[in-house]
C-alpha cells in the first residue's frame, strides 16, 4: 500500500554481503553453462561418430531432458528455494509435464505403435 | 469520486461495461451473456425435442437438426455453462479471500471480450449459410468433408473463445494463490474457491490441446493441409484423442465449480460446519488428477485394444472415488444439521440424488465391454444431461438464488423460486429419465427422426413433455430476475442468516474496493467465527484504513477482442481452403481474405503493443475518499436504498 512505503538505504555489511551473493550465483550460472554447452557437444559429436540411430535418438532426448531442468532451475530461477510461490510453481511444472508426458506415452502406445 | 451518487447516462453505463475491470462487473457481463446463450441452445433443444416427439416428424430437415444438435452441445459447454461458472468465480472468488478485484483485472476483462466475440462469431454461422454440423465432438472423419462454413465457425469460434477462458482461469489460479487476505491458507480456503482453483488448474492443462486440435483442423480444412486425412497420410484418430484429451477434464472443469457453490450452499442451510473439509479438498485435487487420465473412455469403440481399454477403463471407475467422498460429505453435512429448506437448498436436495444416477450411469459405461451397447445410443444422452443438467444447471440456479443478494442487492423471490424448481425439476427427470430406457430400446442419438411402432414413440413423447417444462422453468426464473430488478433493496450482510465464509460479512451493495481494509482471517469460516464472537463488523482488519491501489478501466480488451473476430472473417473466407477449392463454400478474393486477417490481427496487435508501452499502474482512492465513500454507502443504505 502507498500509504507505508518506505526507502530502505543498504549497511555497508549488506552490500558487501549482496555482492558476494552475487558472484557465488554468477559463478554457478557459468558453470551451468559449460555443462550445456558441453551436453549439446555430446549429442552433435554422437551424431558425427555415427552411431546406431537406436542409440542416437534415445541419447539426445535425453540430454534434451536435462538440458530443459538444467534451464528451468539455473537460468529460469527455479532453484531459489525462498522464492515467494516456490513449491506452486514447482508443482505446476512438474505437474503439467507429468500431464503431458501422460499424453506422449498415450500417443506413442496407442496410435502410432 | 463516490461509488454512490455518480448519476450517469445510459451511454455511460454502456462505456462503463464496455471498459471495466472491475471484477463484479465482469461477472455481471458473463451472467448476462451466459445466460443469453443458455436461452439459444435451450431453444435449439426445444426445437429437436418437438421434432422427436413424435415418430416421421417433419418439423424441421435433417440437415437443420444436426446444425440444431451441434449448436445446442457446443453452446451449453463452451458458451453456457463455462461463462456462467466464471461469473460466479468472478463475483465471489475475490470477496471470499479478501482481496479486491483479481490479480490481472485488464486480462480478466480480456478473457470476457474473446470469449463473447468468439461466442458471437460462432453463431452468425446460422445467418451465413448454415451452422456446424459435425456434433459437438465434431469428429474429423465427419467434420473434414462438411461443406460449407460450418465447421470453419466452429474452429474459428471456439479457439476464440478458448484463448479467452484460458486467460480468465491462468487469471483465477494467479488470484487464489497471490491475492489472499492475511490469515487466508490454503485450509482455510472455502470450498468454492478451491474448486475454482483446481478447475483453473484444469483449464490451464486442458484448453492446449484443445487449440491444438483446433489449429491442426483449421489448416486441414483452409488451407489444405492433411493432419487428420487418412488418405494422405494423416490420422483421424489424433484428433479423437486431442478432442477428449480436452474433452474429458472439460466435464470437471464445469462441475467442480459447481460441486463447490453446493459446497457453500449445503453448510448455510444445514446451519453447519461442511463436513470432511479437508477430504472435500483432497477428493476435488485427485478428480482434477484423475481428470486427465481418462479422455480414451470416450473412445472405447474406436479400436484401441483390450489393454488400452482396461487401463482407460479401471482409471475411469476410480473417479467415482473421491466424488463418491464428496457425496458422502454433503449428505453428513446435512445429517444431524436444523436444516432450513431455501431455494437453494432445494436445488442442492434435487443435486445430489440426480448427480448420483449420472455418477452411476457412469461407472455402467466406464465397463467398456458395456460401453459397447450404450454407445451412441439414448443412454450416453441420458447420463450426461444427468449429470449436466443435474449436476452444473442445479448448481448454477441454485447459487442464482444464493448469491443475487451479493451481487445485485436483490433477493429473488422464494414462493416463485420454489415453483421453478419443481417444475425444472420434474421436467428434467421426465426428459432424460425415460431416455436411458429409449438407449436401451436401442435408440441411437443425434438422429433427426424415427420409425413408429419400435416401442420408442410414448418415452419420446414424454421425453419432449419433460423439455417443454424445463423450458416453462427457465422462462420463470427469467421473470424472477426480472422481478426482482423492482424489487426493494437489501442494504445488509448476511441474506440468508446464517453465512460463514467472507463474502457474507460485507454489506451491499458493495464498494467498488469491496474491503475498505483487508480483512484478517483467524480461521475456516471466518465469517461464522466473527459472528460467534459477537462482532458486528464481521470481520478483524489486518491494516488501518489508508490508501486503497484501484485499476484504471480500458477499452483496449474489447478492441483487441474485435481484431480477433474481424481476422477471424478473413480466415473464414480464405480462397486457399478444401471447400472454397471444390465450390462448396463461398470465398473472398485474395486480396481481401489477407486485408481482413492482417488488418484483425494488426489491430489486435496494435492494442497489445500500446498496452506494453503505455505504463498503466491504476490509481490511489485515497484514505479521506473512502472515509467519505463509506459515509456515503451508510447514508445510502439507511435511506432504504434511495438516492
Amino acid at each position: 500500500m502507498a500509504h507505508d512505503t518506505h526507502f530502505e538505504t543498504r549497511s555497508q555489511a549488506q552490500y558487501e554481503y549482496d555482492r558476494a551473493q552475487n558472484a557465488k550465483h554468477m559463478r554457478k550460472q557459468v558453470t551451468q553453462f559449460a555443462i550445456m554447452i558441453m551436453l549439446t557437444f555430446v549429442a552433435f559429436a554422437a551424431v558425427v561418430a555415427d552411431f546406431s540411430p537406436y542409440f542416437i535418438k534415445p541419447l539426445i532426448l535425453l540430454l534434451a531432458g536435462v538440458q530443459v531442468v538444467q534451464q528451468l532451475y539455473s537460468f529460469m530461477h527455479m532453484d531459489e528455494k525462498d522464492a515467494p510461490h516456490m513449491g506452486v510453481i514447482q508443482f505446476f511444472i512438474w505437474g503439467g509435464g507429468f500431464i503431458a508426458f501422460t499424453f506422449f506415452v498415450a500417443f506413442l502406445t496407442i496410435i502410432w505403435w | 469520486m463516490s461509488s454512490v451518487a455518480k448519476k450517469k447516462g445510459f451511454g455511460g453505463h454502456i462505456w462503463d461495461y464496455l471498459t471495466t475491470v472491475d471484477h463484479k462487473k465482469i461477472a455481471i457481463l458473463y451472467l448476462a451473456a451466459g445466460t443469453l446463450f443458455f436461452a439459444i441452445a435451450g431453444f435449439e433443444a426445444l426445437l429437436i425435442r418437438v421434432q422427436l416427439m413424435i415418430p416421421n416428424n417433419d418439423f424441421i430437415s435433417a440437415g437443420l437438426f444436426n446444425e440444431l444438435l451441434t449448436m445446442h452441445g457446443t453452446t451449453m459447454l463452451f458458451l453456457a455453462a463455462t461463462p456462467l461458472l466464471f461469473a460466479f468465480m468472478n463475483a465471489i472468488v475475490p470477496l471470499q479471500i479478501g482481496a479486491r478485484d483479481v490479480a490481472f483485472p485488464f486480462l480478466n476483462a480480456l478473457g470476457f471480450w474473446l470469449f463473447f466475440f468468439g461466442a458471437v462469431f460462432l453463431h452468425l454461422s446460422f445467418f451465413l449459410g448454415g451452422g456446424p454440423d459435425a456434433g459437438w465432438t465434431s469428429y474429423a472423419s465427419l467434420s473434414l468433408y462438411s461443406p460449407g462454413h460450418g465447421i470453419d465457425f466452429y474452429v474459428l469460434g471456439l479457439q476464440i473463445s478458448g484463448a479467452g477462458t484460458l486467460i480468465s482461469g491462468i487469471n483465477f489460479i494467479v488470484t487464489i494463490i497471490t491475492m489472499r487476505a492475511p490469515g487466508m491458507t490454503f485450509m482455510r480456503m472455502p470450498l468454492f474457491t478451491w474448486t475454482s482453483l483446481v478447475s483453473s488448474t484444469l483449464i490451464l492443462f486442458a484448453f492446449p490441446p484443445l487449440t491444438v486440435g483446433l489449429f491442426l483442423m483449421l489448416v486441414d480444412r483452409m488451407f489444405g493441409a492433411n493432419f487428420f486425412d487418412h488418405t494422405m497420410g494423416g490420422n483421424t484418430i489424433i484428433w479423437e484423442h486431442l478432442f477428449w484429451i480436452f474433452g474429458h477434464p472439460e466435464v470437471y472443469i464445469l462441475v467442480l465449480p459447481a460441486f463447490g457453490l453446493f459446497s457453500e450452499i449445503i453448510p448455510v442451510f444445514a446451519r453447519k460446519r461442511l463436513f470432511g473439509y479437508s477430504s472435500m479438498v483432497f477428493a476435488t485435487i485427485l478428480i482434477g488428477f484423475l481428470g486427465f487420465m481418462v479422455w480414451a473412455h470416450h473412445m472405447f469403440t474406436t479400436g484401441l485394444g483390450a489393454t488400452a481399454n482396461a487401463i482407460f477403463a479401471v482409471a475411469t471407475m476410480a473417479i467415482a472415488v473421491p466424488t463418491g467422498m464428496k457425496v458422502f460429505n454433503w449428505i453428513l453435512t446435512i445429517w444431524g444439521g436444523s436444516v432450513k429448506v431455501t431455494v437453494p437448498m432445494l436445488y442442492a436436495l434435487g443435486f445430489i440424488p440426480s448427480f448420483v444416477a449420472g455418477g452411476v450411469t457412469g461407472v455402467m459405461q466406464a465397463a467398456a465391454p458395456l460401453d459397447y451397447q450404450l454407445h451412441d445410443s439414448y443412454f450416453i444422452v441420458a447420463h450426461f444431461h444427468y449429470v449436466i443438467v443435474g449436476g452444473i444447471v442445479t448448481a448454477l440456479f441454485g447459487s442464482a438464488h444464493f448469491y443475487w443478494p451479493i451481487m445485485f442487492n436483490r433477493a429473488l423471490n422464494e414462493k416463485l423460486g420454489v415453483l421453478t424448481f419443481w417444475i425444472f425439476f420434474i421436467g428434467f427427470h421426465l426428459t432424460f429419465f425415460v431416455q436411458h430406457f429409449l438407449g436401451l430400446m436401442g435408440m441411437p442419438r443425434r438422429v433427426f427422426t424415427y420409425m413408429a411402432d419400435q416401442g420408442w414413440d410414448t418415452f419420446n413423447f414424454i421425453s419432449s413433455i419433460g423439455a417443454l417444462m424445463m423450458g416453462v422453468g427457465v422462462i420463470l426464473l427469467v421473470i424472477n430476475v426480472l422481478i426482482s430488478i423492482k424489487s426493494a433493496p437489501l442494504n445488509r450482510r448476511d441474506y440468508w442468516g446464517d453465512g460463514r465464509s467472507l463474502e457474507w460479512a460485507l454489506e451491499t451493495p458493495l464498494p467498488f474496493y469491496n474491503f475498505k481494509q483487508t480483512p484478517l482471517v483467524r480461521g475456516y469460516d471466518p465469517y461464522w467465527i466473527e459472528k460467534e464472537e459477537g462482532n458486528k463488523e464481521g470481520m478483524v482488519y489486518a491494516e488501518p484504513i489508508g490508501d486503497i491501489h484501484m485499476p484504471n478501466n480500458s477499452i483496449l480488451p474489447f478492441v483487441m477482442s474485435i481484431g480477433t473476430f474481424v481476422a477471424a472473417f478473413g480466415a473464414l473466407y480464405s480462397p486457399w481452403g478444401d471447400q472454397a477449392k471444390a465450390g462448396t463454400a463461398e470465398s473472398v478474393s485474395p486480396g481481401l481474405s489477407l486485408a481482413l486477417l492482417i488488418g484483425g490481427l494488426g489491430l489486435t496487435i496494435v492494442c497489445m503493443i500500446i498496452r506494453s508501452f503505455k505504463d498503466d499502474l491504476g490509481y490511489h482512492v485515497h484514505k479521506e475518499e473512502v472515509v467519505q465513500i463509506e459515509k456515503e454507502l451508510a447514508e445510502y443504505r439507511a435511506k432504504g436504498g434511495k438516492r
